[in-house]
């Protein structure tokens, strides 16, 4: 019986991955990255924001045109090898569940963008970049998503 | 070098720069790209208030926190310590539209001459912060994410209501842009 305990054991250990334990704070540097190519874009730009509202330049069309088959051709990729994540977890992407709050809220959410030029991410870009007003803004956003919340249940979804 | 540092990155870099950041979250710790996530899990720390839909525990997203605490460092470094010196350089139609806005355009990404804190007791002012900025919150919890996570990740794995979505964040701006921010510099 010993030898069955011997044979198995190590088997046991090499199927189960060790998983490493990547702690939340270490995700302040994609953070970093991604406001800073998002400022650098000019995405947090209100001027970039009311000239594709007005369809008056390419720039902001180009973006969204080259980082959705960026991002779409890395989940591809992700899928086809199978790729784990660092901390071990396999990768899932949720299917997100329609109603009818993506027509409605969405289409409120892009009267705000056209006034602030910006959305949430770049929310936080504009106040790192000087413009402290913004800060009111975000508590004001912060406010929205409360009021939300609050009276979810009310709201056709 | 830090010149190179403040020169602003046309699109077709800044695109896929942008696009990588969906692998990269997935790959660093199956983390999905989204950003209006973070007022919800910021109502949810600070002010629960028995709400069902704000009672979760935000502590497993704090991830997410740390991400946007990211945002805005590199907004700082991109948009304040290695700034453009030079205004951003909108279409010459654009320009146009600005003049007849009265909207001097100095350097840095926002019209300084509205996004002041002296402005904001002025109606516009409001209208471009408080309003703005409670229209975004509101509409983007209510379709259940904004540019970022309908946008580029919900388009990027390919999800038809993210783009129900997005079509509806467009049109929305486009009848804000149109019909609502003319009146504000009339």
């Amino acid at each position: 019986m010993p030898e069955t305990l011997n044979t198995t054991q190590p088997q046991v250990q090499r199927t189960q991955k060790p998983s490493r334990h990547i702690p939340q704070w270490v995700f302040v540097f994609p953070g970093i990255y991604f406001g800073w190519v998002l400022t650098k874009g000019e995405a947090i730009s209100w001027y970039r924001i009311e000239e594709m509202f007005y369809f008056q330049g390419f720039h902001m069309y180009g973006i969204f045109m080259t980082a959705i088959p960026t991002g779409a051709l890395g989940i591809w990729l992700i899928r086809k090898w199978r790729v784990k994540a660092l901390n071990g977890e396999p990768i899932d992407i949720p299917k997100k569940q329609f109603h009818k709050g993506y027509i409605l809220g969405g289409f409120i959410f892009g009267l705000g963008w056209a006034l602030t030029g910006a959305c949430p991410g770049p929310l936080y870009a504009q106040i790192g970049a000087g413009f402290t007003i913004v800060i009111i803004t975000l508590l004001s956003a912060i406010f929205g998503t409360w009021v939300y919340s609050r009276w979810k249940d009310k709201l056709p979804h | 070098m830090s010149h190179l540092l403040q020169q602003p990155l046309p699109w077709y870099v800044a695109g896929p720069l942008i696009g990588l950041t969906v692998p990269l979250l997935l790959l660093m710790g199956n983390k999905r790209l989204g950003i209006s996530s973070s007022l919800r899990h910021i109502c949810a720390a600070c002010a629960p208030a028995e709400i069902p839909f704000l009672k979760y525990d935000w502590k497993k997203q704090v991830w997410n926190l740390y991400f946007v605490l990211g945002i805005l460092i590199g907004g700082f470094l991109a948009g304040y310590v290695f700034a453009n010196p030079h205004p951003v350089a909108v279409s010459s139609q654009t320009s146009a539209m600005l003049q007849h806005w009265h909207i001097q355009q100095g350097v840095g990404l926002l019209p300084e001459q509205w996004f002041n804190w002296h402005q904001l007791l002025s109606w516009q002012g409001l209208m471009f912060t408080v309003v703005g900025g409670f229209l975004v919150g509101f509409g983007t919890r209510y379709a259940g994410g904004c540019t970022s996570g309908h946008g580029i990740f919900g388009l990027s794995s390919l999800q038809w209501p993210s783009l129900v979505a997005t079509a509806s964040f467009f049109l929305g701006g486009i009848v804000s842009a149109h019909f609502i921010l003319p009146l504000l510099f009339k």
